[in-house]
């Protein structure tokens, strides 16, 4: 059944969607924004540990539901297995109004200049599609002090001689340090390093409408129970409907993007909250679905001009995912360290972003979010028994005592990791699903080594009696950080958007979100998601003629 | 002496008729399963497993805070396609302690328990009657579950009187904003 025309339709109500909804919608377009998930609000906080969007023992809280969305995974040993969102394997982020945004740690990262420009800083990376971004920093940098105000950051980065230059500093300050904080800072000092405040999109005194972070132990995975985490959910889509010119449908599954015979988009076929099937004319798609999800919908509309999948003529749609490798060490002390003064991530080093000797990027160190009991008694040493008596008293002793700083590793973009629509597992809706396959760069492993050991430095000079390495496994990245399948570039052989994140050859059709990163920086990526849909909704509003 | 060994007698009885009763079953008529899923004698030898995997000394053990029954409700929820896992792995296990010592697991010495939960741990017993899955992988995901029930939030049915969360020190029930969160047994 074909609905009344609107102008945008974007795909995704997450960080991506979210903004350019609000931000066309504003600018006087009729939008419809698609979301697949539900609209959760401070209201669903439950503070389960069994049951979020870290540890899902028992399911994720934020979607996508468990019984209807597989996706395949094709191992290197010619293997394959059918998994579901709870699965570690399955790469989720969430699947809601606010998409990731609603429950993430928050980390606000603005990418450094040289995270635009990987290959001409280092070279090219035999094995890696490693390749420059067409856009650079200074492009963003405007886009990036909007997020920063609009939805709001908190924190303090005048310690980091390293960062990008800014024009403004941050709208909000960083939270009281605790224990840990003040810690890590003086150690961080002795060694000659610059620790500084991470910023984050939450907030540290009332801002938005919205009151402050009360500072509990349930943060990065979880809801906010009093409305202080900031996302798309509780800024800029809101701020979209009360134009009147957006209208937001949950619990809509996109099925793909319709196309007339001449090459350009005309709309999204989607399965509505009672799964009938509609469609949605519009003059312009925005495809914001995470970079797993949306390389699945490009792949998902074929047509005669497209029998590949729209945008995929050169088969790069799907290729280079990327996350981060994460890595670190755990300290522990031997005195209570452990204040209950949360979300625990609050100081960072931008040391080992760049200029590693012999390595291609780096990663930010950050001291790790609060872990709950259950998150704790699966972190044991090397050297201590998983089970029984030991690892109890282990727990008991040890829990207060812990201190873990990681980095998210900037990964060198392989050609081979890759997004597919498998060609016999369909969803509830009989959709083709993602088949994901292929392995890390082979250099990730060397650097997350060096970044792991700095971590370790760090932790040792704050006192720890004991410490131990986290590294990361060679296999495929992803996950919450899922980047790099529809890559920006200048060349359409080697690239599927161009600098303004326009589907190469198909004018009408955007895609906004992770899957746009040629790299990934080394730091959550969801500022820089935020600040380029900021600046491709600033292009199409300004660009395009609504009739 | 332990915190919850000193509950009086009566406390200990009145907490074990809720519990049946929260079942539905009363506790006059001991022959019946109190269980939702597992049999009594399933029970009997999770609570023996899962007391070595977290043994009570002068905090609780596993049996105690109640894994068993955090498995039990799980089993009738989302591990509901473990059911199977579950059923046949005890199975599997029984069969191999009796080959190993002659009796069943809950009737061993602490010593052998402990013995034979690494010949599990590491598959290094005969696999003769493992076939729907391996010892190790069900070692795994029984430890996965035990922790699960023990250091979980009480609302799924284990970590009883929030015991593994004093044991650690933290603070309960959690200091909250709007406390919109529920507590009740999901």
């Amino acid at each position: 059944m074909e609905l009344k025309r609107v102008n945008a339709v974007v795909v995704g109500a997450g960080a991506g969607g979210g903004v350019v909804a609000k931000e066309l919608a504003c600018a006087g377009f009729r939008v419809a924004l698609l979301e697949r998930g539900k609209w959760y609000t401070a209201f669903d906080c439950r503070k389960d540990d069994l049951r979020n969007q870290r540890t899902t023992a028992l399911g994720c809280a934020f979607g996508p539901d468990e019984q209807r969305n597989p996706r395949v995974i094709a191992f290197p040993n010619g293997t394959q297995q059918i998994v579901k969102p709870s699965d570690g394997s399955y790469s989720n982020n969430a699947a809601c109004v606010g998409g990731g945004t609603f429950s993430y740690g928050a980390m606000a990262w603005r990418f450094m200049e040289k995270d635009f420009h990987m290959r001409s800083a280092y070279g090219s990376v035999p094995g890696s599609t490693l390749e420059d971004w067409p856009i650079s920093y200074q492009d963003l940098e405007p886009h990036y002090e909007r997020a920063e105000w609009e939805i709001g950051v908190s924190g303090d980065d005048s310690g980091n001689i390293f960062k990008a230059p800014r024009r403004k500093a941050l709208p909000m300050p960083p939270l009281p340090p605790s224990l840990e904080h003040i810690t890590l800072e003086s150690a961080a000092r002795r060694l000659g390093l610059h620790p500084f405040s991470i910023p984050m999109l939450r907030n540290t005194v009332s801002f938005n409408g919205r009151g402050a972070c009360m500072r509990c132990r349930w943060c990065v995975g979880f809801a906010c129970e009093v409305d202080a985490k900031n996302g798309t959910h509780n800024t800029v889509i809101p701020v979209a409907l009360a134009t009147g010119n957006c209208d937001l449908r949950t619990d809509s599954v996109a099925k793909e993007i319709l196309t007339d015979s001449r090459g350009r988009v005309t709309g999204v076929a989607y399965f509505d909250g009672n799964n009938r099937l509609q469609e949605q004319p519009a003059d312009i798609v925005i495809v914001s679905a995470s970079a797993t999800e949306s390389a699945r919908l490009l792949l998902n509309s074929k047509s005669a001009m497209f029998p590949t999948g729209i945008g995929n003529q050169f088969d790069w749609v799907g290729r280079n995912l990327q996350g981060h490798a994460y890595c670190g060490a755990i300290g522990l002390m031997d005195f209570d360290i452990y204040d209950d003064l949360g979300p625990g991530a609050s100081i960072a080093i931008s040391d080992y972003n760049h200029g590693n000797p012999g390595l291609a990027g780096g990663a930010v160190l950050c001291n790790e979010f609060i872990r709950l009991p259950i998150q704790f008694a699966f972190m044991t040493p090397p050297d201590m028994p998983r089970w029984g008596a030991a690892h109890k008293e282990y727990v008991r002793k040890f829990y207060k005592r812990s201190v873990i700083v990681m980095g998210p590793v900037q990964e060198m973009p392989v050609f081979d990791a890759r997004v597919q629509v498998d060609p016999q597992a369909k969803d509830f809706w009989g959709i083709p699903v993602v088949r994901l396959s292929g392995s890390r760069h082979p250099s990730d492993a060397v650097t997350a080594q060096f970044i792991a050991e700095r971590a370790q430095d760090w932790l040792c000079e704050a006192g720890a009696i004991k410490t131990w390495l986290r590294l990361p496994g060679p296999g495929l990245s992803g996950g919450q950080h899922q980047a790099g399948t529809c890559r920006m570039g200048n060349d359409p052989k080697t690239s599927v958007v161009n600098a303004y994140c326009q589907v190469h050859g198909v004018d009408n059709l955007f895609i906004v979100d992770g899957s746009v990163h040629v790299t990934n920086g080394g730091f959550n990526p969801v500022l820089t998601i935020l600040a380029n849909a900021y600046r491709v909704s600033s292009f199409i509003a300004k660009n395009w003629k609504l009739a | 002496m332990s915190w919850y060994k000193s509950l009086s007698r009566r406390q200990f009885i009145r907490l074990g008729a809720a519990a049946t009763a929260a079942a539905g079953i009363s506790c006059n008529r001991p022959s019946l399963n109190p269980w939702r899923f597992l049999s009594v004698n399933e029970a009997r030898t999770l609570a023996a497993i899962c007391d070595q995997l977290i043994p009570p000394d002068h905090d609780p053990g596993a049996d105690w805070a109640r894994v068993v029954n955090f498995i039990d409700i799980q089993l009738c929820g989302p591990f509901v396609l473990l059911r199977k896992t579950y059923r046949h792995g005890l199975i599997s296990f029984d069969r191999s302690v009796r080959a190993q010592f002659g009796q069943s697991f809950a009737a061993l010495t602490v010593e052998q328990q402990v013995v034979f939960l690494r010949l599990i741990e590491t598959n290094g017993l005969s696999l003769d009657g493992w076939r729907q899955i391996s010892p190790t992988d069900f070692f795994e995901m029984l430890l996965n579950h035990t922790m699960q029930g023990y250091y979980g939030d009480p609302r799924h049915g284990g970590n009883r009187d929030h015991a593994s969360w004093k044991m650690v020190g933290l603070s309960y029930p959690p200091i909250a904003g709007r406390q919109h969160y529920d507590e009740r047994i999901s």
